[in-house]
């Protein structure tokens, strides 16, 4: 065996590492210092794994099982990025007693389901992918379940890993008839031999099902809610952003390689699945009172957006979803950010009647806040509305009729979205309350995940340069 | 000037910031206009002038295209003056006021952009960029139903403006993905007959919406009566142009067949709401809703007169919005003015204001007259060539239609004078009116501004009227081919 073969799957390698060194420290150091020593460490070796991403070249290695794009690259730069801005604006949470003594397990736990990432999206088998997608679940429900006092914590995780395990179920049943229909589990084979059949169509929607589970597509949208409200909210956070973003990216791609013969099959079913999806997530977040459930209703029907990207099935679909995650990665994190640090300091609560009145004590975070939702609202001059367009213009360029009729019905649904978007802005500005929130301090480590988050948003549409980069990098 | 209001500390550096910002806008705006017309008369008969363009999304065609021609000139001007009045308008607004004139700017920047735009891409973030700063200009610092009436301008006009992204991706795709330039679409125009068909009532309505078309005109009552007295003047006499103003740029000239083939439709449309905006203010009580149902019948005037496409009606409806953005504007820092000091806008409380602040009665008077276009201000400008315009049109439909607007001119002036009867010359009703004072040197200035504009547009319409009519030709010669 040609052990040099590892030097093209430098990313893999890079987190592995870092795994490992952040194990050893979390094994040696002890006493007071631990905290500070283990999370400084932890950021470094995360600032030094993005650059590291950034020297990965396209390879295939081991027979094909591993296939690097140079768009799956720059998508595992945006992860680590997120992920980065996860552990930044966690810490004023990791200081909390219950929580503190399993700081280590927190950081490998991250680290291990951003790994299983990255194998799914860099994968060019179906075990591979699948192997990936399940190192990117399990871990994720330990992740949910961090809050272990919390009865909610343990519900939200319990939900989480039973309907993962279902999902992984069908979708391994669905990757066995397509194994059953073309005898290869290779993506290139299968890509070469696969034709339309009643068998290979099922397997397309077994196989789609669990994908849609990890992007929480409607119908597979059930835990969401749950889970992302018994979540601690960093965790909510990533699962939001970052295991979406890998999950959609990792499903263009395969729809667009793998099942290539078959487009006209899932573009239907792309066109009702999204449809559904931005619809009904959006009426149920209009009823919302407590910000993290809506947070997930939200985040149901952005999925939604991004998976218009797929329908485009094109070098511009793909910039324009990489494009949208990254976007929405800074956006998405931001409002995070700020429900954990408001979290933190107003005992615990989500409720969205306790952000009255937030403009009059805390005008900075509020204002940021503003610039988030705007920015998810697909306001300009926020980067949110630059994708929001491009992924717009992506669908359309499919041309037909019903593409032009999905982009209409998912436009119309950008009205309610912005109406309760703007319900939390109407909260923190003009609803007055007797006890608003009293005004606080923000520490550094949450300024800083703000401020990343913040540039993001304001630099990220404007300039024109991080389009282009991903727009070489897919290929357009 | 975002930043040197993110810099000010009080509110006497937010007001010295304000005032210098828009007096350099007006400058610059002053300088556009006589520079464009001495290009203009120097021979440089080009479309668009001072034309720049850098790549912005290069593998999507998008660039930062600017360049003004003659209507955008006309309409620079006209923002400026309201934001330099709107300035001194909200001179005394209170708390936030920092916050209050950072949205404001916001606001005014998506207005300056959407004007001198020429690529899709560019106009359209424009254009959003001038529509949500309302949601908090009106939800916090208006008044009366305020949160009800932001919510519905915002969620009426994201509506609009969902229909418009439709229409650009369409029109950029069906003409070959190619470029994004508003002029370079329009001459070599390949969208095929049947898809602006489609196209066509989407963008049409899109911008309809804010350029209050009937039926989808129901933001605008309420939300003009809610909001803060600058921002009215904003969005009555410059944000409610940007309707009419992409419904010519975008609407007719790079969807000209389908204009020629639907414009029927909505004519019929338009000419409701002149007539029923006309009607619906003479039974207001509120002052700023008859003024808002007041902009309704001319905004639909201005719809109206460019669906009528002869060259005459369509500088007319230009000249409409100029003169109707400076009367509105009047109108609405005068009411702010009233409201500030009796607390009520209701016209049965009000009465006898002639005695107790002559100043902005006088103003108000003059107000009314110029809009129900009495020869000598604006407004009779304006209307005089959108009728004769109109009536150019040789067949029955077009005449009718236009006959039936003019009506609309006999009840306007039902509805000033009614109201300028009761609220000035009646009895006071109120002894505590009599101690109230009449306007502060802020507002007079203000006010003196505005009616210098009014009047002066209407003594000297020729230089705008020749701008405009140069920028109307091209666009009409391609809608009419």
């Amino acid at each position: 065996m040609d052990y040099s073969q590892f030097f093209n799957m430098i990313p893999e390698a890079g987190l592995i590492a870092v795994l490992v060194i952040v194990f050893l420290a979390d094994l040696i150091l002890k006493g007071e210092k631990k905290h500070s020593v283990l999370s400084l460490l932890t950021g470094a070796l995360f600032i030094c794994q993005t650059a590291l991403c950034f020297y990965a070249e396209p390879a295939s290695v081991f027979g094909g099982c591993y296939e690097s794009t140079q768009a799956a690259n720059v998508m595992k730069i945006i992860l680590t990025a997120g992920a980065f801005i996860v552990l930044v604006m966690s810490q004023s949470w990791l200081e909390r007693a219950d929580v503190k003594n399993k700081e280590g397990e927190y950081y490998e736990l991250i680290i291990s389901t951003l790994l299983g990432m990255y194998v799914m999206i860099s994968s060019g088998h179906f075990l591979m992918f699948f192997l990936g997608l399940e190192m990117a679940s399990v871990p994720m429900a330990c992740l949910v379940a961090f809050d272990k006092f919390k009865k909610n914590s343990a519900e939200g995780a319990a939900k989480f890993i039973l309907t993962a395990t279902f999902s992984s179920g069908v979708m391994l049943y669905g990757i066995s008839f397509i194994y059953g229909a073309v005898g290869t589990l290779y993506f290139g084979d299968v890509a070469a031999q696969i034709s339309a059949s009643p068998l290979t169509i099922l397997g397309l929607v077994f196989f789609f099902s669990g994908l849609g589970f990890k992007i929480s597509l409607v119908p597979f949208h059930f835990w969401t809610a749950d889970t992302y409200q018994g979540a601690p909210t960093a965790v909510t956070g990533y699962l939001s952003v970052v295991s979406k973003g890998a999950a959609a990216f990792a499903l263009m791609t395969i729809l667009m390689k793998v099942f290539a013969p078959m487009v006209e099959y899932w573009e239907y079913l792309m066109y009702i699945v999204i449809l559904l999806t931005i619809t009904i997530a959006n009426l149920f977040a209009l009823r919302q009172k407590e910000l993290k459930r809506f947070m997930a209703f939200s985040s149901i029907s952005q999925a939604g957006y991004i998976m218009l990207a797929v329908i485009g099935n094109s070098a511009m679909g793909l910039t324009a979803l990489m494009y949208y995650v990254l976007i929405y990665v800074a956006a998405n994190m931001a409002v995070f950010t700020i429900i954990n640090v408001v979290e933190t300091r107003g005992n615990g609560n989500t409720k969205m009647n306790c952000y009255d009145g937030f403009y009059g004590t805390n005008p900075k975070l509020s204002f940021l806040m503003t610039l988030a939702l705007f920015s998810l609202a697909g306001i300009p001059p926020f980067a949110g509305m630059f994708c929001k367009f491009f992924v717009f213009m992506a669908a359309a360029e499919q041309g037909s009729t019903l593409a032009y009729l999905v982009v209409f019905i998912a436009l119309l649904n950008t009205v309610p979205s912005l109406y309760y978007y703007l319900k939390i802005v109407k909260c923190m500005y003009i609803n007055q309350t007797e006890t608003p929130l009293p005004t606080f301090k923000s520490d550094n480590n949450t300024r800083f995940a703000l401020a990343l988050c913040t540039i993001g948003i304001l630099l990220f549409g404007v300039c024109s340069c991080v389009y282009d980069w991903l727009a070489q990098a897919a290929g357009m | 000037m975002l930043l040197g209001l993110w810099a000010a500390r009080d509110i006497k550096q937010v007001r010295t910031v304000m005032v210098i910002g828009s007096s350099c806008l007006l400058a610059m705006s002053i300088w556009l206009t006589l520079h464009f017309i001495g290009e203009r008369a120097a021979g440089n008969t080009e479309e668009m002038i001072l034309q720049s363009s850098t790549v912005w999304f290069a593998p999507l065609h998008i660039n930062y295209a600017v360049g003004v021609d003659g209507i955008s000139v006309v309409m620079l001007l006209l923002s400026s003056i309201i934001v330099f009045t709107g300035t001194f308008a909200s001179w005394k607004l209170q708390p936030l006021t920092k916050e209050f004139f950072m949205w404001f700017t916001l606001l005014s920047t998506g207005v300056y952009g959407f004007f001198i735009s020429i690529d899709l891409f560019t106009m359209f973030m424009f254009y959003e960029v001038a529509l949500i700063p309302m949601y908090l200009l009106i939800g916090y610092w208006g008044s009366g139903r305020k949160e009800y009436a932001a919510m519905k301008l915002t969620l009426m006009l994201m509506g609009g403006s969902a229909l418009i992204i439709l229409g650009l991706v369409g029109i950029y795709f069906f003409n070959g993905a190619s470029t994004m330039n508003i002029l370079e679409i329009a001459h070599n125009n390949h969208i095929p007959d049947a898809v602006q068909n489609v196209l066509f009532p989407f963008v049409f309505i899109g911008f309809g919406v804010l350029g209050a078309l009937f039926p989808f005109h129901t933001w605008s009552p309420i939300g003009h009566g809610c909001a803060p007295t600058s921002v009215s003047m904003l969005h009555a006499g410059v944000l409610m142009k940007l309707g009419g103003y992409g419904c010519f740029r975008i609407a007719m000239f790079l969807l000209p067949h389908a204009a020629q083939d639907l414009a029927w439709i909505f004519l019929i449309l338009t000419t409701i709401s002149v007539v029923y905006g006309a009607f619906s203010a003479c039974v207001q009580t509120d002052l700023k809703f008859i003024n808002a149902y007041s902009s309704v019948s001319h905004c639909g005037l201005v719809l109206f007169a460019l669906l009528m496409m002869t060259k005459v009606s369509c500088t007319g409806a230009i000249l409409q919005m100029l003169s109707h953005g400076l009367m509105t504007a009047l109108f609405f820092a005068l009411i702010g003015m009233i409201y500030g000091r009796t607390h009520t806008r209701d016209i049965r409380k009000l009465g006898g204001l002639m005695k107790i602040m002559p100043f902005l009665s006088v103003g108000y008077v003059i107000a009314g007259l110029a809009n129900l276009g009495l020869p000598g201000f604006s407004g009779f400008i304006a209307e005089m060539t959108i009728f004769t315009g109109s009536f150019e049109n040789p067949d029955t439909f077009h005449r009718c239609c236009t006959i039936i607007a003019i009506t609309s001119i006999v009840v306007t002036a039902v509805y000033i004078l009614r109201t300028v009867g009761f609220i000035l010359f009646e009895k006071v009703k109120d002894e505590h009116y009599l101690t109230l004072t009449d306007a502060t040197w802020d507002e007079r200035f203000a006010v003196c501004c505005l009616i210098f504009c009014v009047a002066g547009l209407g003594s000297f319409p020729l230089w705008a009227s020749n701008a405009i009519t140069d920028a109307v030709t091209p666009i009409l010669q391609v809608v009419n081919l």
